[in-house]
């Protein structure tokens, strides 16, 4: 006779009308595949833990955001946004769908640069510009965003000495009705920092104003509030018109749409409670097309949406090491992956699906990483099939932000893979070794040698 | 470890310890592992017989049992 699929043995209370911190069960389906290719296999071949990036998925939500936002409004330029997935093989898979690049430091606009993309496609954003970096933008054409007024000035310096005028955008920030507001980046609108910013870099005549470039917030919940950002952009495009007869080519909405990630603390899940991006196309679209453009001078739209592209496109694959009780009688299953990794299981309730089929019954538990620390939590409260040692989990949403915000923390980064359109898995960050780790150390003479 | 005399289990998983009023439900496994408590059957008898029924090893069930009866230890479930 064939023995039985083991489950661990459960017990569970029954409480009748009490609310459960651990909420309801949400996993139906065991995850078994990614894109065709079997979970298990992929563990075995590239080791556990496992980022997986799916081409297609990529591809299919870059494609549906364009036709979301042309559909609506003629002329639209999205920015891969690289701090949210800065592997070389995610952004040019964006460059091949017509993105530009949209980086945020040196070493960000270096990759770009090395990725092939053009420079006069590049858009240098962010406060941290040094000289070089002002200089080198200014050489290459590139699209410079100004965040503060030293920048500003920084810039007409340079820009004088070089004689040559580069195109700028300032960053505006403004009240949208959402908390909190992002002032901290560029110049104010409604306390008019961004009109005197305007004027004075109109009146320098050193610098070709060209675009407007907000960033309202990140994770957005309400396209309400894109929308009353673009007509603030729009009414600063129109005065410019008026009193300068000057035109201004594109106006920037940043990034900020939400994924369908789960926040912490939030009473829906993502999927059912984040809007979608047709939602923000609508409330951006609308606004441009009301400010009062004339029809041949409607500005450009860029868009630098980086999360609500890339997230669901990732995955990351791990294992069960061990399960034990805690003191209070909770059940605690430690997987081999930790926070180092999965940074943003700091703020989402990350959706995590076992690998193989499991029974109707259900388990409440806590998911703790591997890292020896009381803050490598990776689920507070979950409620799953029982899993055992050796199981294998996939997290969902995990595309954005965990890849370049991963710390090296007491091991190594695991290996990153892609899986192409026709189904092959192809390593696109190979795991990291000791030596990786240890190359950029260098020894005392006199810290050579001891003896124990 | 003996489940006291008065708790009542279903064909279904369910349990109801009439002592406070409390009940729980349990799987396959945990129901198997009740009844054979109540056969009075030591944790011998009780891994061979999961052993038997089940693709699993010795050891996880060992360790799977210890944390059960801890389980029921703390429900009260047992005397």
């Amino acid at each position: 006779m064939e023995k039985k699929q083991y489950e661990r043995p459960l017990i569970k209370p029954l409480n009748n009308g009490l609310m459960n911190k651990f909420g309801t069960r949400t996993e139906y389906t065991a995850i078994t595949n990614i894109d065709g290719k079997n979970v298990k296999e992929l563990l075995k071949e590239f080791g556990s833990p496992l980022f997986v990036m799916s081409e297609r998925k990529i591809r299919d939500n870059i494609r549906s955001a364009k036709r979301v936002f042309e559909t609506r409004y003629p002329k639209v330029q999205f920015a891969w946004s690289y701090k949210t997935n800065y592997l070389n093989a995610v952004c040019k898979v964006f460059h091949q769908e017509g993105s530009w690049a949209e980086v945020v430091s040196r070493f960000e606009y270096e990759k770009a640069v090395n990725n092939g993309v053009p420079t006069n496609k590049i858009i240098f954003n962010g406060p941290d510009k040094t000289d070089d970096d002002l200089v080198l933008s200014i050489k290459n054409d590139s699209l410079i965003h100004i965040d503060h007024l030293d920048e500003l000035y920084r810039l007409i310096e340079l820009s004088g000495e070089m004689h040559k005028k580069p195109r700028v955008a300032i960053r505006v920030n403004m009240d949208t009705g959402i908390y909190p507001m992002w002032d901290r980046f560029g110049f104010n609108y409604e306390n008019g920092q961004a009109w005197d910013a305007i004027n004075k870099i109109i009146a320098s005549d050193k610098l070709n104003l060209v675009g407007l470039h907000c960033h309202i917030g990140t994770y957005m919940l309400a396209a309400s509030a894109y929308g009353i950002a673009a007509a603030k952009l729009a009414e600063l495009a129109i005065s410019i018109k008026k009193r300068y007869n000057q035109n201004i080519s594109y106006i920037d909405m940043g990034g900020g749409f939400a994924s369908k990630n789960t926040l912490k603390g939030a009473t829906h899940l993502g999927v059912d409670s984040v809007p979608e991006i047709s939602e923000f196309a609508e409330a951006i679209s609308s606004s441009l097309l009301n400010a009062g453009f004339d029809n041949a001078e409607l500005p450009y739209l860029y868009l630098e949406t980086g999360r609500a592209l890339v997230d669901d496109a990732g995955f990351l694959l791990g294992t069960v090491i061990s399960n034990k009780r805690l003191s209070d009688g909770r059940r605690a299953t430690i997987l081999d992956f930790g926070v180092n990794i999965l940074f943003t299981s700091f703020w989402y309730d990350h959706k995590i699906s076992p690998a193989q089929e499991f029974s109707f019954n259900t388990e409440d538990c806590v998911l703790y990483g591997p890292l020896c620390m009381n803050i490598d939590v990776i689920r507070e409260n979950v409620s799953l099939p029982p899993l055992n040692n050796g199981d294998n989990v996939v997290v969902h949403y995990v595309g954005a932000y965990n890849i370049t915000q991963s710390m090296q923390f007491i091991t190594l980064r695991p290996s990153v893979v892609m899986i192409d359109l026709k189904g092959d898995a192809h390593v696109i960050r190979e795991k990291e070794s000791v030596s990786d780790v240890e190359k950029n150390e260098r020894i005392i003479d006199h810290l050579e040698k001891f003896k124990l | 470890m003996k489940i006291r005399k008065n708790v009542a289990q279903s064909d279904s998983g369910f349990i109801f310890n009439p002592s406070n009023g409390d009940s729980y439900s349990v799987n396959e496994t945990g129901k198997l592992i009740i009844n054979l408590l109540q056969q009075e059957k030591d944790d011998e008898d009780i891994i061979k017989q999961i052993t038997d029924e089940y693709r699993i090893d010795r050891d996880s069930v060992e360790k799977d049992l210890y944390d059960f009866k801890n389980m029921l230890d703390a429900y009260k479930l047992t005397e």
